[in-house]
């Protein structure tokens, strides 16, 4: 369908555009840019005045909770709750249950997603069979199905061997692996991040240590294997000094944080709030001003939601007992653009770490996937509609995921998306 | 944040943690405790404040002193006292604890006097009951065990009066100790000049600067010229997963023997929380010395615990 959006203020942080324009879609692609064709016969006009387009957001890590879930969370609302955010291509993490090990689940998942005709779905696939960390997975076929990088999720990887082998048959086809950098001994047990709040709650501690051992290890095996890795979550600023460094020396790194990340910090558990159980665990003020920093300077390349729906079971628990994780993928634009404001960060830059960079990130794996994460002539059309100026509140009448548990529930927020299409559809609007 | 233990009177309508409660309120809970003492010694022990409630000890780990001791403290109050030991019963059969708390609720409870193993759970009771229902922390993890912390006060002022010349000595293991959580923040909230914490770097939580604790890992360098002691239990478990190599090994550079306790000032008070492991933190002669006031802390928990739920009971709706 031939659609033209008028009026719009065009964000494209990749061709560095804040201006107003039209945009004329066709056969699912973007057409016209600017001064439109008056011959371009539309079959919708969209009047984007007062809002902002942005290219389609790309969230680097949406559980889905299916297949295994399904009581937490199906595809269907999960990825209603990403068009509802803008997101418009989802990376899903592989610790499913079954895990996605075995191309037959990720053909399948793929299936799904294709049969809903809505966001673009990019799963990982598993890097050791059932995620156990002893044997490889078929990367190959897994990729042939659909998987665009390799992942151990937040499951230890204990064997050093294991893992040493596993990137060495990763570099052998040029696959990303996409780890989180936490050491299982270390880790163990732990539930807020080791420090003055740990311990005057008796929560007990996760030390930064347990981030700064896995990243030292990780950097040492990729010098010798030279795989490109994607590092999830980086919580410290000892963390980030080292991924600082290893960029600098010139290793094939990239790395993202959370939402979560990049607004709270541990003392915001309070009184043990579960919504606050996250993982990796919420840092102190000094490393969430480190987050923000690395944000700023480039050593940090995207922001995801992390986007984790977990149900009231798994919530209404005390602390240490309560599922870790939190629903995100809808809040992922306004607090980003929160963050902007706050730090005055220019929203072009802001809007990168959420469009640009992450596809850069998905596609240096992945060079076969169609562009995404910016807006030029002859690309699929997914984009949002956005209204920079909107307020609106956390809380279960405006989430469409199946969980509303956030840190977040109950806040004001900047920005409301009033539109999303992917593929030049409109798949979602507000009413 | 609001303070969850308090109504919007600012009265305490659950007592959760000694952190975060204001000096009145501490003082009262001494204060009132104090009336209570004496019912000890009389012939017919119960007063009428809490007649036809219902006090239910929810014990979701193991403890026989501190529920028996609640159980005592609401009797004298001639409240009904029902305990429940849930480890046995609910959680095993899958229930959830907010299952297990409404049902109760249904039973017409007035009190939950809670234990749980993990660090924050009355918090999550407190926030999910009706308002006319009180919870109090039994202790939580390693979180908090306020009556506990109040009747170390009330012990501490019983025998030094005032809090602003001692300084407090905590030994043992401190990183799992609710004990020794609620003790420094009830000190630091009354005034004590100085707390101090002794015990080797494996049993010490990271960040006690920051709550305002000079940190010892020497007996001796700790213990000089301090008025009271507080000795902590150690576990047997803490000589599995590398903390410890050996209670024999513990006791003689941390056990509290009377070489030690020479460092102390010599009108020194000795406390400990019980139950005591004799030859492991404390050496008997000091457990059953002159300046050990460990029996009074007993007599004086039963005070402080009906004090506390005398309270809570009386905070408006």
């Amino acid at each position: 369908m031939k659609i033209l959006i008028k009026n719009g203020r065009l964000l494209d942080p990749k061709n560095g555009i804040d201006q107003i324009c039209d945009i004329s879609i066709a056969s699912g692609r973007v057409v016209g840019i600017g001064k439109v064709d008056p011959s371009f016969e539309a079959k919708r006009v969209i009047d984007a005045q007062g809002l902002a387009v942005v290219p389609g957001l790309i969230d680097l890590s949406v559980r889905l909770r299916e297949p295994g879930f399904e009581h937490r969370a199906t595809l269907e609302s999960e990825m209603h709750a990403s068009l509802a955010g803008g997101v418009t291509s989802l990376v899903i993490p592989p610790d499913t249950d079954p895990v996605l090990d075995e191309p037959g689940l990720v053909e399948m998942l793929k299936h799904r997603a294709k049969q809903l005709n809505q966001a673009n779905l990019y799963p990982l696939g598993a890097m050791t069979l059932g995620l156990k960390g002893e044997i490889i997975t078929e990367m190959a076929e897994l990729t042939e199905a659909g998987c665009v990088a390799f992942s151990q999720a937040v499951r230890p990887l204990i064997d050093y061997g294991v893992l040493y082998r596993t990137m060495l048959y990763a570099k052998t086809f040029d696959y990303t692996l996409w780890l989180h950098p936490f050491d299982a001994a270390l880790s163990k047990g732990g539930v807020a991040a080791s420090g003055a709040f740990a311990s005057r709650t008796g929560l007990a501690g996760v030390p930064v240590q347990a981030e700064t051992i896995a990243l030292h290890v990780l950097f040492e095996l990729q010098k010798s294997t030279g795989v490109r890795l994607h590092l999830c979550r980086v919580s410290s600023a000892a963390g980030l000094d080292l991924v600082r460094k290893a960029k600098a020396e010139g290793l094939p790194v990239s790395c993202d944080v959370s939402i979560n990340q990049i607004h709270l910090i541990d003392q915001d558990i309070g009184f043990f709030d579960s919504n606050y159980r996250l993982d990796p665990p919420l840092r102190s003020q000094r490393d969430r001003d480190a987050i923000r920093q690395g944000l700023a300077d480039g050593t940090i390349d995207a922001i995801c939601s992390d986007h984790t729906p977990v149900d009231d079971d798994g919530k209404l628990l005390p602390f240490s007992e309560a599922e870790q994780g939190a629903t995100g993928v809808e809040l992922l634009f306004s607090l980003v653009y929160k963050w902007a404001l706050e730090t005055k960060i220019p929203v072009l830059d802001a809007l990168a770490k959420i469009t640009t960079q992450p596809a850069s990130i998905l596609l240096s794996g992945a060079p076969a996937l169609p562009p995404c994460g910016h807006l030029d002539i002859g690309v699929p059309a997914d984009l949002a509609l956005v209204d920079l100026d909107a307020a609106w509140v956390v809380n279960r009448e405006s989430i469409y995921s199946q969980s509303c548990h956030t840190p977040f529930f109950g806040y004001e927020l900047p920005a409301k998306v009033k539109m999303t299409l992917v593929g030049g559809r409109v798949v979602w609007e507000s009413a | 944040m609001h303070n969850p233990q308090l109504n919007r009177h600012g009265e305490l309508t659950h007592l959760l943690s000694t952190e975060g409660l204001p000096k009145d309120i501490l003082t009262h809970i001494l204060d009132t405790a104090q009336t209570f003492v004496p019912l000890a010694e009389r012939e017919v022990k119960k007063v009428p404040l809490l007649r036809g409630k219902s006090v239910f000890n929810l014990f979701f780990e193991n403890s026989t002193r501190t529920r028996t001791t609640f159980e005592i403290a609401a009797k004298r109050l001639s409240a009904d006292v029902f305990n429940l030991n849930i480890n046995a019963s609910s959680t095993s059969k899958g229930e959830s604890l907010l299952d297990t708390i409404s049902n109760l609720t249904a039973m017409q409870a007035d009190i939950f006097v809670v234990r749980h193993e993990a660090s924050g759970a009355p918090y999550l009771i407190a926030q999910h009951v009706e308002p006319h229902i009180h919870v109090v922390n039994a202790g939580d993890g390693r979180h908090a065990h306020p009556t506990q912390g109040l009747l170390d006060m009330y012990t501490i002022r019983h025998f030094k009066k005032d809090f602003s010349n001692l300084t407090v000595a905590i030994v043992g293991d401190i990183l799992h100790s609710r004990v020794a959580r609620s003790d420094i923040h009830a000190l630091t909230t009354l005034g004590a000049a100085e707390i101090r914490a002794i015990a080797p770097l494996t049993l010490l939580p990271g960040g006690l600067e920051q709550m305002g604790v000079r940190v010892f890992t020497n007996m001796e360098q700790g213990l000089k010229d301090v008025d009271v002691i507080i000795m902590l239990r150690l576990q047997n478990e803490r000589m599995k997963g590398a903390l410890l190599p050996s209670s024999q090994e513990y006791f003689k550079h941390y056990g509290l023997t009377r070489e030690k306790l020479a460092y102390a000032k010599p009108d020194a008070i000795v406390m400990h929380p019980g139950p005591m492991n004799r030859g492991v933190e404390i050496d008997s002669a000091v457990a059953d010395g002159d300046q050990a006031v460990i029996l009074n802390q007993v007599n004086f928990g039963i005070a402080v615990r009906m004090a506390v739920m005398s309270i809570v009971a009386g905070a408006s709706q």
